[in-house]
């Protein structure tokens, strides 16, 4: 057997799990009811005001979510990956702690404590279950990038005057990008296309675009579902494509 | 002259952990020199130079500039820059922002940063390379960029870690004679922290040999290798042949089972002694009347500009000989050494003198370990003793469980016809050992004694 016959059951997989369901929605995407060929899907949501509104809606919870992930979690990686600050790993398991709770069953059990506590549901506490479910995201690339760097650029910038302040903003900061880029990637893709928390959390006031995907599913409208689909993807595609090549974004998570 | 100094050094320790890093360190550093701190990995030289720089704090001791206490100082107020090991270059900004970045830190006006970046790139031979990636330069190129980032900013003092540690050996050459260059022409003091022993000759004004912490000489490169001051700086500067030998008295020296006349004084009558010969410093003769004794050519290599032998005396010592001629392996030589070059030193110890303390009567606990002994009547459990070991009376075991204690060969030396090995323990002590038998560095060996080679005596008796 050859060596790259072993390859062939992750080809298989990634056939059935990944390229399939791919072509599935694409062929869905561009077909009316009735099987025939049509970009009507498509040309629809760029007219539909509800959807667009969404949209920009979801663009900006994402938008926001991640920027609040990046003031919240790279003081946190930079408090964790400073061995001076924190002696053990203990903290660390600590942030990472809730990423071993289904992430559905935390924010089930966060609506129910805003319910109790007598919170209104909406848009702050949509917010704050969005940070709360993926902060780790943010923390876990970032911390990765600080850990591993080495601490002689630090030195050196100190050793031509840099105060301590002008050291992290100079030196670590920039040199820590490639952690923030890959923490953006993993927080704001996923967010975009959420709808569970938005359900519980606002009662779906809150509509996202994940949610009106959702929704179309579930009421057999496949098609313009599988079109909605397909355009978020597009749009993740791009994000990415804009945040970097990603190369150094995968390097910061190993 | 105290004004002199720029950098003063009194009584510096420092640890981490456990480990005693730098132990009383007294060091000063003239204006405008080139000072080398040299030794093995590990010795401190280092650590040293992180104690200038301000990256570490000593345990004890200070740290003078211009004979002020910059202890308090943090390392981004000190009018020092250091050029890192692994360079340290920020991968982030181009040749040009790497260079300016302490320009730019003390808002410097950009024409003039624009003038002294091109300037010092033209020092270090890199001009055009303004915009390039430092990724995308050679490990030279790099080195370049790295001292034009320190000199730039024109420190009192340049650091410099083992600057040259990562090149090629040409390319070490080049640079060598470039960094002499820049010292000559900036009139700024140079401090230098390197393992080789050739850079540092060629380099220095002044050479510090570190060993385990301390400092083991200090002076010029010439007095180091022609005067070394006990047999670790011989052995670890240039080749040598380190002997055993008696100091008979004044000028006359006895080694290798042959009577020498030397330069030394005033080390008394039959005192035991360390001597040094170079290898260069062993002359051939024909003339049997100019002989001190005769050798058989053991082996000869051929070394580039030297012949380098190995020689059998006539009273079974090895001798290390370089020549500009060859002599036939085999053939019987006639040798000779001049009194000046015969370099005599105080031997540091001449047997292992250990703190113990007695178990009972026929058991003595020394260097953690428990030993039997020759019945000490007097003596009782609990008693503190000093005990002495002969070098040649401490047995090395191949297996580290087979001996009481266990230890690593530490260092060796070669002493023409024994092995002069420095054992260290399992606790961190020191003991030596003559051998015949080979060992290498860092070998693990068993350590055993002898119960009729220990000697034991009570601490506090005169």
């Amino acid at each position: 057997m050859k060596r790259s016959h072993w390859s062939i059951p992750y080809a298989v997989f990634l056939a059935i799990f990944v390229v399939l369901p791919l072509l599935l929605v694409l062929v869905y995407a561009v077909q009316d009811g009735q099987g025939h060929f049509t970009l009507a899907n498509i040309t629809r949501f760029f007219s539909d005001s509800d959807a667009l509104g969404t949209f920009a809606v979801s663009l900006e919870i994402a938008i926001e979510n991640t920027l609040i992930c990046i003031l919240l979690g790279y003081p946190a990686a930079w408090i964790l990956a400073n061995k001076e600050l924190n002696r053990s790993a203990v903290t660390i398991v600590l942030f990472i702690l809730p990423m071993w709770i289904n992430a559905l069953m935390r924010t089930l059990a966060t609506a129910e404590l805003f319910n109790m506590l007598g919170f209104q549901l909406g848009k702050g506490t949509l917010l704050f279950g969005m940070v709360y479910d993926y902060l780790p995201f943010m923390i876990y690339p970032i911390y990765n990038v600080l850990a591993k760097m080495d601490k002689s650029y630090a030195e050196a910038a100190q050793d031509l005057g840099a105060t301590p302040w002008k050291v992290f903003w100079k030196v670590t900061v920039p040199l820590s990008m490639p952690g923030v880029s890959s923490g953006i990637l993993m927080v704001f893709m996923p967010t975009v296309s959420t709808f569970a928390i938005s359900e519980f959390l606002t009662n779906n006031k809150i509509k996202l675009f994940g949610t009106i995907i959702q929704e179309n599913i579930n009421s057999s409208m496949w098609n313009y579902g599988a079109a909605l689909a397909l355009i978020m993807l597009v749009i993740i595609g791009i994000s990415t494509m804009i945040t970097g090549d990603g190369k150094e974004a995968e390097e910061a998570l190993i | 002259m105290a004004g002199e100094h720029i950098i003063d050094l009194n009584h510096v320790s420092k640890s981490f952990g456990d480990k005693k890093i730098l132990d009383d360190i007294n060091l000063y550093v003239r204006k405008g020199e080139f000072v080398t701190l040299l030794g093995p990995s590990g010795c401190g030289k280092t650590t040293t130079l992180r104690l200038i720089a301000g990256f570490l704090a000593p345990d004890e001791g200070e740290i003078l500039l211009d004979g002020r206490d910059i202890s308090g100082i943090p390392p981004h107020k000190r009018p020092f820059n250091t050029v890192f090991q692994r360079y340290a270059l920020f991968p982030h900004l181009d040749v040009y922002d790497n260079i300016a970045f302490g320009l730019k830190l003390q808002k410097v006006p950009s024409d003039e940063i624009d003038k002294r970046v091109r300037k010092v790139l033209k020092m270090v031979s890199m001009t055009d390379y303004e915009e390039r990636d430092v990724n995308s330069l050679s490990g030279g190129q790099q080195q370049r960029v790295a001292i034009a980032r320190a000199l730039v900013n024109q420190p009192k003092i340049l650091l410099l870690d083992e600057p040259l540690a990562a090149l090629d050996l040409k390319m070490r050459k080049d640079m060598q004679i470039e960094l002499k260059e820049m010292h000559r022409e900036l009139g700024i003091t140079f401090i230098y922290v390197t393992h080789d022993q050739e850079e540092a000759l060629t380099l220095s004004d002044t050479i510090v040999v570190m060993n385990e912490g301390k400092i083991q000489q200090i002076g010029t490169p010439t007095d180091i290798y022609n005067e070394p001051v006990n047999s670790f700086v011989a052995d670890f500067i240039g080749e040598s042949n380190i002997l055993n030998g008696t100091m008979i008295r004044d000028r006359r020296v006895s080694f290798i089972g042959h009577e020498f006349e030397c330069v030394d004084e005033g080390f008394g009558e039959n005192v035991p002694v360390d001597v040094v010969v170079r290898p260069e410093d062993i002359y051939f003769t024909k003339k049997p009347e100019r002989a001190q004794f005769t050798a058989t050519v053991n082996s000869c290599t051929f070394k580039g500009v030297h012949y380098e032998m190995y020689v059998d005396t006539d009273t079974g010592n090895e001798l290390m000989i370089q020549d500009y001629d060859a002599y036939p392996v085999g053939s019987t030589v006639m040798l000779y050494i001049d009194p000046d070059d015969i370099q005599v030193m105080v031997k540091e110890r001449t047997c292992n003198t250990i703190e113990g303390k007695m178990v009972d009567e026929t058991h003595v606990e020394l260097l953690g370990g428990e030993f039997e002994c020759l019945p000490q009547p007097g003596l009782t459990g609990g008693e503190e003793i000093v005990a002495e070991i002969a070098f040649d009376k401490v047995d090395l075991l191949d297996h580290q469980e087979d001996g009481v204690l266990a230890g690593e060969v530490h260092f060796l030396l070669y002493k023409g016809d024994h092995y002069h090995l420095t054992i260290l323990t399992e606790d961190g002590d020191h003991l030596w050992v003559d051998t015949d038998d080979i060992w290498d560095k860092g070998d693990l060996v068993g350590i055993d004694l002898a119960k009729e080679d220990i000697k034991i005596r009570r601490k506090h008796e005169a």
